[in-house]
């Protein structure tokens, strides 16, 4: 029985309430959440607006927590933060989200091939593969032994299922292709291992300056308008995942609508098939109720986690994480709790890194051996992007990755927004071995060079900016040159060109390579009295510019191009 | 029995309550005779926390007299609802009998399912080169003015109510108003506006004046909004909502949580400013399916022109994008003053180009931008080192920038360009620097157009 309302928080008497367990409110039968235990009193708090609720309204309790549903038919599919599919909502309550609505998150009625893998009489247990569904041409949903169930093999058929039929008998126990799983448990791996491979996102900062390694976890926190919603559709449309797991997290709905626009048109870069075909979208939209919010990158989490342990490399991304903080914070003020920095409750930090940690690879529990792993990529939209607030700071401790969203490059309309001088990746060392192998030797000193280029650039113009160009020497002035060439014709790029939004690792790598090659090249010949203009208006130098744009191919041989190039200079100089 | 136990800022706490639930609307009536509205902000065992849209002004605890109505605060609406003003609570102030209701629909509304919209994806042209050019705003998109005290923000918005159009379609357009806490001059200048228009045929006005109650403020929004969907999802039209001012709408709600003792957040204003306002801004949009749209145009005053203070910070990270007036380029005489640099419009780039607007817009755009920026570092400089330090190509950014305030910033106030006319001065203004700069257009975009226009 209801007592108390005040927004998403109800205090009721519950039966047997444990903390963690759904509550249904009212007549409208609202989905709740008990998140505190005092006496006779539950706090529930209410994943759907409030309004309209009476004291002395029913609370039943359902004596479960609130779980996500596993099963085939979620790829592609948009759920709303307690994974309710917005889909089939629209076909009940119109294109308005009507409250108290029950409808089953993965359809009951569409049947799916099942194809065993294993046979009567094996023996099986937890984790292990029992057999698979071709969810979409991309990704073969495998079906694992749920946890807790082991034994032999008693009756597996083949055939066409729905998600709650039984496909085998094991020990007595029916297993259908359905699983529930508690959102706020951590799905576990039986090892995990080190990072070793970049995450490829075709995203020129983040490939060659920032990497981030599958199965690790970053955090781009930025103001407004700095580009962090473009940041990460772009890793979701471009990275080379198996499978995407995006959460729109008290973020645009029209950002959601355009996902769901555009991926559908998109191809993965990888297979050419229609990216909606290795992703599942998460939407709580910022009108929508707070408290789903909190649960929204639960539910994703829980999720990409059960993709991870089929053995793919999973990537989630949570635009934006702050929301989910100020979720948490509206919750706690409304439960009293003494707050602490900032009014975010005491616990924020934990919470945060208790999240993160849910990121990495490794080996999966079960038969076949299979190594997974899951990247998590975060957003965080502090306040007048003041990068000293709690939710950023309480990230960075956590995240081995951090894009800093500058919006001065932003009002220079220079895209990715990344700051070069903040930013840092601690996954580089991790990585150096998979770089100096698959894409070239001089990677790291290539990059390190291009690195000291910007470094210089920004302390040269803090001189030029007190006493003026001509104070500087020609040599200064080249690396003033150079390192606009690495701004412009490099870091930037444009998420709206049809070549431009995507680099592989090699053209990236020839890309720097070439600039680099123009200076290493170049300060000798100025040295050597070659004029700066000259070299400044040499064909190369359009060359370069025009790279974003090129072929993989017609970029091979570019720092041969600029080398040569320079030396026609450099002897030509000499002769004249 | 119920009664009145006490009345503290805008709030009533109402002992002996049953049966009333959680945001009920609650009807006050006064010995006088007067009746004022309210609504549950809580309920906690038979007592129940009521805020007064109104004002609790000359309440006593003993001879008001409540009734708790089982419905939440709703607005009437008609298809004839249009060309009428209504006070900030939705009661007509023009003299004119009330409304003949079609039907009435509860002003909190319900949030739109992600997977029903549909992306704004159709250029609206405003006639503003700033905005049509630089920050293209979209049919269904919610593009706020940040300004300042003493900008024209009252201006601008009012001359893109009456410049806006989809073009190539004759569609029915309407405007609804929504003023929170504005005097009456402002007031006046936008009912006049749109008498000497004719638009206020096609118009809703929802006025809340700052004498008006400061608490009914937190209701007019959203009976802006409400007429809004009325209007275009039942009746089918294109609606351009202009809500202002959103600071005084934000500082009623810092007044309410205040009164309940709620722990602060930034400044003094709630924790939940962010999901409060969301649930305003996020109204907007289109819908599959449906025929007609909300475009939504908040303006708010800076306080003390502080882009992070949490109003225009928050607002900034529901909308898409804003359009920031900037009191320098005011201080040189130059209307509209709207600053390009931080100016953003999140959907220019699915709304332009070709078969939108034309195919080197784009490309034209970015060339802008970067070099207006590039224009206004080249003009500090100049400060500190003199104009003679420059190089030659700084030189020509310098000229740039100035002549791009004075010719493509610059506009009159009932000055319509057309996108053509404006991509025509872009293409004028970037002739002014050496075409090796051009970084952001491709050759062959130059080549077609940079001399055709």
């Amino acid at each position: 029985m209801i007592k108390k309302i005040s927004g998403p928080l109800v205090i009721a008497e519950v039966e047997g309430a444990k903390k963690g367990d759904l509550v249904r409110l009212g007549g409208k039968r609202l989905i709740g959440e008990v998140v505190e235990l005092r006496g006779k009193n539950a706090s529930i708090q209410v994943y759907e607006e409030t309004s309209g609720l009476k004291i002395g309204d029913e609370a039943i309790n359902t004596g479960s927590p609130l779980s996500v549903e596993l099963a085939p038919g979620l790829i592609g599919g948009i759920f709303d933060g307690i994974q309710r599919p917005l889909e089939d909502i629209v076909n009940v309550s119109g294109y308005f989200i009507e409250r108290g609505i029950d409808v089953p998150s993965v359809s009951r009625e569409k049947k799916w091939s099942f194809v065993p893998s294993v046979k009567e009489g094996d023996v099986v247990s937890a984790g292990d593969i029992i057999g698979q569904v071709e969810e979409t041409p991309l990704i073969k949903h495998k079906i694992m032994v749920p946890y807790g169930i082991s034994g032999k093999v008693e009756t597996i058929k083949a055939g066409a299922f729905s998600v709650d039929e039984t496909v085998a008998v094991i020990e007595g126990q029916k297993i259908s292709m359905l699983q529930k799983w508690p959102v706020r448990r951590r799905r576990m791996l039986l090892q995990k291992s080190p990072v070793d491979s970049p995450l490829v996102t075709g995203q020129r900062i983040i490939d060659t300056f920032f990497p981030i390694g599958k199965g690790g976890a970053a955090c781009a926190p930025g103001p407004f308008g700095a580009g962090k919603t473009v940041i990460q559709h772009q890793m979701a449309k471009w990275s080379d995942a198996d499978l995407i797991v995006f959460v729109g997290c008290g973020e645009r709905g029209n950002e959601m609508t355009d996902v769901l626009k555009e991926f559908p048109t998109l191809k993965d870069p990888k297979t050419g098939r229609p990216l909606l075909e290795k992703t599942i979208l998460i939407a709580n939209t910022s009108n929508m109720p707070i408290a789903a919010r909190e649960a929204s990158v639960y539910t994703g989490a829980a999720i990409a986690e059960y993709f991870r342990d089929m053995g793919y490399n999973v990537a989630m991304m949570a635009d934006s994480t702050s929301r989910w903080a100020e979720a948490l914070r509206e919750m706690s003020g409304r439960l009293e709790e003494m707050p602490g920095e900032e009014g975010y409750p005491a616990y924020l930090g934990s919470r945060l890194a208790d999240f993160y940690e849910r990121a990495g690879r490794g080996k999966c529990f079960g038969k076949p051996e299979r190594d997974g792993s899951l990247t998590l990529i975060g957003s965080v939209s502090p306040p007048g992007g003041d990068m000293s607030e709690p939710v950023v700071q309480n990230t960075l401790r956590v995240t081995k990755v951090f894009w800093a969203l500058d919006e001065g490059l932003a009002h220079k309309r220079h895209f990715p927004a990344i700051n070069w001088l903040l930013s840092y990746s601690l996954y580089l060392p991790n990585l150096s071995e998979f770089f100096s192998k698959e894409i070239a030797e001089d990677m790291a000193e290539v990059r390190a060079e291009a690195m000291k280029l910007l470094a210089q650039e920004a302390e040269l113009e803090e001189i030029v900016r007190l006493v003026g160009l001509e104070s500087i020497s020609k040599k200064e002035q080249l690396v003033l040159f150079v390192s606009k060439m690495i701004r412009e014709d490099f870091l930037y790029q444009s998420a709206f060109d049809q070549v431009d939004q995507y680099s592989s690792l090699k053209k990236q790598y020839y890309m720097l390579k070439s600039i680099v090659e123009f200076f290493v090249k170049g300060s000798p010949a100025v040295e050597e009295g070659v004029d700066l203009e000259q070299l400044k208006k040499s064909e190369v130098v359009g060359q370069i510019a025009g790279a974003r744009f090129m072929k993989d191919e017609d970029v091979t041989n570019l720092p041969e191009r600029v080398a040569s190039s320079i030396n026609a200079l450099r002897s030509g100089g000499r002769h004249g | 029995m119920v009664k009145i136990s006490e009345i503290t800022g805008p709030l009533m706490l109402v002992d002996g309550v049953s049966d009333a639930a959680y945001d009920e609307l609650v009807e006050i009536k006064l010995r006088s005779g007067e009746s004022r509205l309210g609504k549950v902000l809580e309920l906690n065992g038979d007592k129940a926390l009521v805020q007064v849209f109104e004002g609790t002004e000359g309440l006593d605890l003993k001879t008001v007299s409540l009734s708790f109505k089982g419905r939440s605060l709703e607005l009437a609406v008609a298809p004839d609802m249009t060309g009428r003003i209504f006070s900030g609570l939705g009661r007509p102030i023009d003299g004119i009998p009330e409304l003949i209701p079609t039907k009435r629909l509860d002003v909190n509304g319900l949030p739109i399912n992600p997977f029903s919209r549909d992306y704004p994806n159709d250029f609206i042209q405003t006639g503003i080169s700033t905005i049509d050019g630089l920050n293209t705003l979209s049919r269904g998109q919610k593009l706020p003015i940040f300004s300042a005290s003493g900008l024209p923000h009252s201006r601008l918005a009012a001359q893109i109510a009456h410049q806006a159009k989809v073009r190539g379609k004759e569609e029915s357009f309407a405007v609804v108003f929504g003023a929170m806490g504005i005097t009456y001059e402002e007031a006046e200048f936008f009912i006049s506006g749109f008498r000497k228009t004719g638009a206020i045929e096609n118009s809703v006005l929802f006025i809340n004046l700052a004498s008006d109650p400061a608490i009914e403020r937190i209701a007019t929004p959203r009976l802006a909004l409400t007429a809004a969907e009325y209007l275009a999802f039942d009746v089918g039209m294109h609606v351009l909502v202009v809500l202002t001012d959103m600071t005084s709408y934000c500082e009623s709600l810092r007044e309410v949580s205040a009164a309940r003792r709620e722990v602060p957040g930034r400044r003094g204003y709630p924790g939940y400013l962010y999901t409060d306002l969301a649930t305003l801004y996020e109204r907007a949009g289109r819908i599959k399916g449906q025929a007609g749209s909300i475009t939504l145009i908040p303006i708010l005053t800076m306080p003390d022109d502080d882009k992070t203070h949490p109003i225009p910070d928050l607002t900034g990270y529901i909308t898409e994008g804003q359009i920031i007036l900037s009191r320098d380029l005011e201080r040189k005489g130059i209307y509209p003053p709207v600053d390009p640099l931080p100016s953003l419009s999140r959907l220019r780039d699915k709304a332009i180009g070709e078969g939108r607007t034309r195919e080197d817009h784009a490309s034209v755009a970015n060339q802008l931008f970067a070099s207006y920026a590039r224009g206004r570092e080249v003009r500090e400089l100049v400060v500190i080192l003199g104009e003679a330090a420059l190089s030659d190509t700084d030189k020509k950014y310098l000229e740039f920038a100035n002549e791009f305030e004075k010719h493509f910033i610059r506009q009159g106030q009932n000055e319509s360009r057309s996108i053509e006319e404006t991509l025509r001065v872009s293409w004028k203004l970037l002739k002014i620097l050496p075409k090796e700069e051009w970084k952001r257009i491709k050759p062959e975009i130059a080549e077609k157009y940079a001399d055709k226009s």
